[in-house]
């Protein structure tokens, strides 16, 4: 950087009448450089939201969807519940979530509306595995005795894993690209950052490295999900 | 409730519907960027899609654009096109949601001219139809549902991330929204999201008649149903392939 603006000065110098634009490169590593605190913070911040987000998205999203895979009468409402709250755009969703969240912390509103959309996409995709899962293959672990919940934990989940997993990845996916989305309750992790270099008179590199390292953060957590999903269903490896 | 009750003062309030400021312009404004994208994403989506279909070739491909695409946050699209040179406005937010909508088009056309019975395109064949006619008379009718699923799916996305384009200096009802978080205004933040909220199940509703209409009796049974789940499956996730393993077809048609 210091570079390139002293060649800008000298520049500027040198044609005092012309209006020069100052350099404003699309990626440089002194902007990493010189703002690595910054980075570092809006990075964790993300993290922790999109992994907050999806952990308590799960822990909500599997009882519904058991229950409504129990219950079949409760698919119906569940799913379509989850379908308009799904379509509901986000900001919209900040929206209705900042006015009524006295508890306050701006944090918690981002993440109360990350669990929201996590848990529409994680609902859907753990009942379409349970759903999934061939009905010859439940007749015989009836017919071998097994009861309900010997069937779900030891038949039907090992069945339903890969599309559960799945789902886990996309919400998560999802999640990190919608964590920028917080900065309009200032508290949007990278995004933050994205904003910022966007009031900050198109501060190309601020915003190209924010969104690049949004990008990596997705494909990262993709990766090693992918790579869980590898562990827990090791059957599937050879095919 | 206080707060509802003055969010609807806000709505009833007739100079929030006057001008360029007002609920009428803006919700037109909103419209009008969302079906430019949407054209704009159909304009290059869909004759690939066709090609490739008809050809059978990029499956991987077409799971790997959604993939790439989910990963990148639409702020950040939006941001780094008001950066360029074409500026900040309408515009940049035309051109980054047409990237959005791409994917579902995409997917849902491809998956569509896949789906065609192969006994039907043989016998197409058979009776000497050129490829073209066959791609154009054959594969693009049978799957016009599909493409209308994908169509429904892109536009109520589009609809509904348009109200991001506020934030760096677009139009659209996300202006009332973002203008209610910068005068920490609650009831105009509230009503904006109401207003916004309502636009995009509007959406959803009327795109869901028309690819009822579209949807011949004998087959909404099977598609509808499916569709219903295809509006979160491209949005969520039933294009469950990824970069690493595009194992096998079934998963990507398996899903609209």
């Amino acid at each position: 950087m210091a570079l390139s603006s002293g060649s800008a000065v000298a520049h500027a110098g040198a044609s005092v009448f012309a209006v020069d634009e100052p350099a404003n490169p699309w990626f440089t590593w002194a902007y990493v450089r010189d703002n690595s605190g910054d980075l570092q913070r809006a990075l964790e911040e993300h993290v922790v939201l999109t992994v907050q987000a999806v952990a308590l998205g799960l822990l909500i999203a599997f009882p519904l969807a058991l229950l409504a895979h129990r219950y079949r009468r409760l698919a119906a409402p569940v799913l379509g519940i989850t379908g308009v709250l799904y379509t509901i755009p986000s900001l919209a969703l900040f929206a209705f979530i900042t006015p009524i969240s006295f508890f306050g912390l701006r944090q918690r509103t981002v993440l109360v509306g990350l669990v929201i959309y996590a848990l529409l996409i994680l609902v859907r995709n753990i009942l379409a595995g349970l759903e999934g899962v061939p009905a010859d293959v439940r007749e015989a672990a009836q017919g071998m005795g097994y009861g309900r919940a010997r069937m779900l934990w030891n038949v039907e989940l090992p069945v339903a894993a890969p599309a559960i997993m799945a789902g886990i990845r996309v919400a998560t996916v999802s999640t990190v690209a919608l964590v920028t989305v917080g900065v309009i309750v200032g508290y949007g992790g990278l995004g933050g950052l994205i904003l910022r270099g966007f009031q900050n008179n198109f501060y190309r590199a601020e915003i190209v490295t924010a969104s690049l390292l949004t990008v990596a953060l997705g494909l990262t957590f993709d990766l090693l999900l992918a790579g869980a999903t590898r562990l827990v269903t090791p059957w599937a490896r050879g095919r | 409730m206080g707060l509802l009750g003055d969010a609807f003062v806000w709505l009833n309030d007739p100079l929030n519907w006057q001008g360029r400021g007002g609920v009428p312009f803006l919700t037109y404004e909103h419209l009008y960027i969302s079906f430019l994208a949407v054209a704009l994403a159909a304009l290059v989506a869909m004759p690939t899609a066709l090609l490739l279909g008809h050809t059978g070739r990029g499956g991987g491909l077409t799971v790997a654009v959604t993939n790439v695409s989910r990963a990148i946050p639409t702020l950040a699209l939006l941001t780094v096109f008001a950066a360029t040179s074409i500026g900040f406005g309408n515009r940049a937010t035309i051109l980054a949601l047409a990237v959005f909508a791409v994917p579902p088009l995409l997917t849902n056309t491809y998956v569509g001219i896949r789906g065609v019975d192969p006994d039907i395109v043989e016998a197409a064949r058979g009776m000497g139809l050129s490829e073209r006619s066959i791609l154009l008379r054959v594969e693009l009718p049978l799957s016009v549902p599909l493409i209308a699923a994908g169509v429904r799916t892109a536009a109520v996305q589009v609809v509904a991330t348009a109200t991001l384009a506020a934030l760096v200096g677009g139009g659209g009802l996300g202006t009332i929204i973002n203008e209610g978080f910068g005068q920490q205004d609650r009831p105009q933040i509230l009503a904006g999201g109401l207003l916004v909220a309502f636009l995009a199940l509007l959406t959803e509703g009327a795109l869901a008649l028309v690819q009822r209409q579209v949807t011949p009796g004998r087959e909404r049974r099977r598609l509808l149903p499916a569709a219903r789940r295809s509006s979160d499956a491209v949005g969520a996730g039933a294009v469950e392939a990824t970069w690493a393993d595009e194992e096998d077809d079934r998963q990507t048609v398996a899903v609209p």
